[in-house]
């Protein structure tokens, strides 16, 4: 037993941790003024290393002690003698630090698996948004979460931060979920931030990506629409803004951006599904993204994520004109969609937007272009009409998986073409 | 281009089973768009080169068990929200997705690329003859215009006779 204790207090002194072993907790009650004294003065005896939980005050109340292994047969043969009356409350001081050791280790375990957040399900804006703090705990030195707006009916516009330091590093921009019935792109977007964050320093792209520039991914880019897709309509495109002199509600978030603004391929009737809404930015989950891109100055890339159709698309889409690098942007597509293909087979068609879906004025990636950000991409993500929006959430991780290198080759060659 | 008429394509494709993927045959095919009328369904005439894949024996499973149902067959939100259908269900889907394929038709033009959505409510309606009807009311998503469209079909069915959409009528979008 002895051997045990002075191991055990050579492997604490080595650690820095103070060990109890063996000490105890005696509750003493002193019946008259002279035993408050006698127990005053034992607490002054500095080689016995005692002290008081409770302090001896008045006869009749308890003085709650500590006493040292070491000390313990002293101290007993003092109160014995005399014939202050105690009990022992704690048998084993460490006994106890160890046990509520455990109780803690177990709680954090019971913590961190509510904490194992399901990738391969749909979730509510609360869930994504709880999901996001565990990822900026989860990686503190790499993710931080900043606010760029508010939405119409104020909820939080989230974005997440990659950075591995620097001041105002070159940056890309990722969104999901401008289109809030495009469920497969939020939940990608869980997917893919989650896989940034795991990735570096493992993954030599993203490594090299996140080692010289910045990544800024805001998820839940139509906060309105998406809690409204889970409460009212499963089907709503739009914002949720109020539309003056009509009933109906919500703006297309891409087509009110200020390129091609108000053309043929967005609409003028607030009931329309295309609707551009009054004028330019007028929505303020799109007037965000535009002060935060202006305002940072340095992006050089704008991902935006929608579904479905399963193309990746550059600019133009208020034009057929071919944009000034056109060739490099068809490249470089052409290049994503194989890695894209070649994980499960996965086929997207890719090019302008004018060229491969259809005309759309004011959107994303043509403000973007015409700002200066030479690589702007729009991903549909699956299904090509089987499901469309409803895509089952058994599809989530596949979609996610194969979407991961067509991203990585878009941000490479970001990294590998500074301008 | 025809002269008088509208624009004519001529397509060459594959069609694909839904259930068994592998199972593909070539088809061809003629549509003509009637410009002048858009109220017209575009022509098609098609050739399918070899023969569709023989799904009897699963029509008769799903024919018997809905003859014997007691209480008529009701549905909605196929798939649901998740994208989930049960397997009781996948049927109802498909007999849908196939009645909502004339419906398209009978409302395309060149510049409609309309696909099936979700059906939101499905009834099924007991008759006294050897058909099985459905009256669906089903979402289409028209993607030039992005619209969700509902739309109303009474859809017959039999496992010999195939598929007929009785009555069809377009409904006013959710506010």
């Amino acid at each position: 037993m002895k051997i045990l204790l002075v191991f055990a207090t050579l492997v604490a002194a080595a650690c820095g941790e103070q060990l109890f072993v063996g000490d105890q907790v005696l509750r003493i009650t002193a019946s008259n003024e002279e035993q408050i004294t006698l127990l005053r003065a034992l607490g002054e005896q500095a080689e016995l290393q005692v002290d008081f939980w409770l302090d001896p005050t008045s006869p009749g109340h308890p003085a709650d002690l500590r006493v040292p292994f070491p000390s313990l047969q002293a101290v007993k043969i003092f109160l014995e003698s005399n014939s202050i009356s105690y009990s022992i409350m704690i048998e084993d001081v460490q006994e106890l630090v160890d046990e509520e050791k455990r109780a803690m280790m177990k709680s954090r375990r019971i913590e961190r698996s509510t904490r194992t957040f399901d990738f391969a399900s749909y979730h509510t804006i609360d869930e994504i948004y709880d999901w996001m703090d565990m990822l900026v705990d989860d990686h503190p030195s790499l993710v931080s979460k900043i606010q760029i707006g508010q939405s119409y009916e104020n909820r939080p516009l989230y974005v997440l931060k990659f950075s591995t330091g620097g001041s105002n590093r070159p940056a890309i921009w990722l969104d999901t979920g401008i289109h809030s019935r495009e469920w497969i792109t939020q939940a990608t977007g869980v997917w893919t931030a989650n896989k940034i964050a795991e990735e570096y320093g493992q993954d030599p792209s993203i490594t090299a990506i996140l080692d010289s520039m910045d990544i800024f991914f805001e998820i839940v880019t139509n906060p309105d629409g998406y809690a409204f897709t889970h409460s009212s309509n499963r089907m709503w495109r739009k914002t949720r803004s109020i539309n003056a002199g009509s009933h109906c509600v919500g703006v297309d978030p891409n087509r009110n951006w200020d390129a091609g603004f108000g053309g043929a391929g967005s609409s003028g009737n607030p009931c329309s599904e295309t609707y551009r809404g009054p004028y330019p930015h007028s929505e303020s989950e799109v007037k965000a993204i535009v002060d935060f891109i202006r305002g940072h100055g340095n992006v050089k890339s704008v991902i935006s994520i929608h579904s479905y159709s399963q193309m990746l698309l550059f600019p133009y889409g208020y034009k057929t004109a071919p944009a000034p690098n056109h060739q490099e942007l068809n490249e470089l597509a052409k290049k994503a969609v194989s890695d894209l293909a070649a994980v499960y087979g996965t086929k997207y068609t890719y090019g302008s937007t004018a060229d491969t879906i259809y005309l759309a004025d004011g959107t994303t990636i043509d403000w973007a272009y015409d700002n200066g950000v030479k690589y702007s991409f729009t991903f549909e993500l699956r299904d090509t009409g089987r499901y469309g929006f409803l895509l089952p959430s058994t599809q989530i991780i596949p979609t996610a998986t194969e979407t991961w290198p067509a991203l990585l080759d878009i941000m490479s060659h970001v990294l590998e073409h500074p301008y | 281009d025809i002269d008088g008429v509208g624009p004519k394509y001529h397509l060459e494709l594959v069609l694909e089973d839904i259930v068994d993927e592998d199972s593909t045959v070539n088809c061809t095919a003629e549509v003509l768009y009637h410009l002048g009328n858009k109220n017209i369904a575009p022509d098609v005439q098609f050739t399918i080169e070899g023969e569709l894949k023989n799904a009897d024996e699963a029509d008769n499973i799903f024919y018997s068990r809905i003859k014997s149902l007691e209480n008529e067959l009701v549905a909605e939100n196929i798939p649901d929200s998740h994208g989930h259908v049960s397997p009781e269900m996948e049927p109802i889907r498909l007999l849908a997705w196939v009645a909502s394929g004339y419906v398209m038709w009978q409302n395309s033009t060149e510049n409609t690329k309309f696909q099936f959505a979700q059906i939101k409510h499905v009834k099924q309606v007991k008759r006294s003859d050897e058909y099985l009807e459905f009256d669906y009311m089903i979402l289409l998503h028209e993607m030039v215009s992005q619209e969700i469209i509902p739309w109303q079909m009474t859809v017959l069915w039999h496992p010999q006779h195939g598929v007929q959409v009785t009555q069809d009528s377009r409904q006013p979008k959710h506010a």
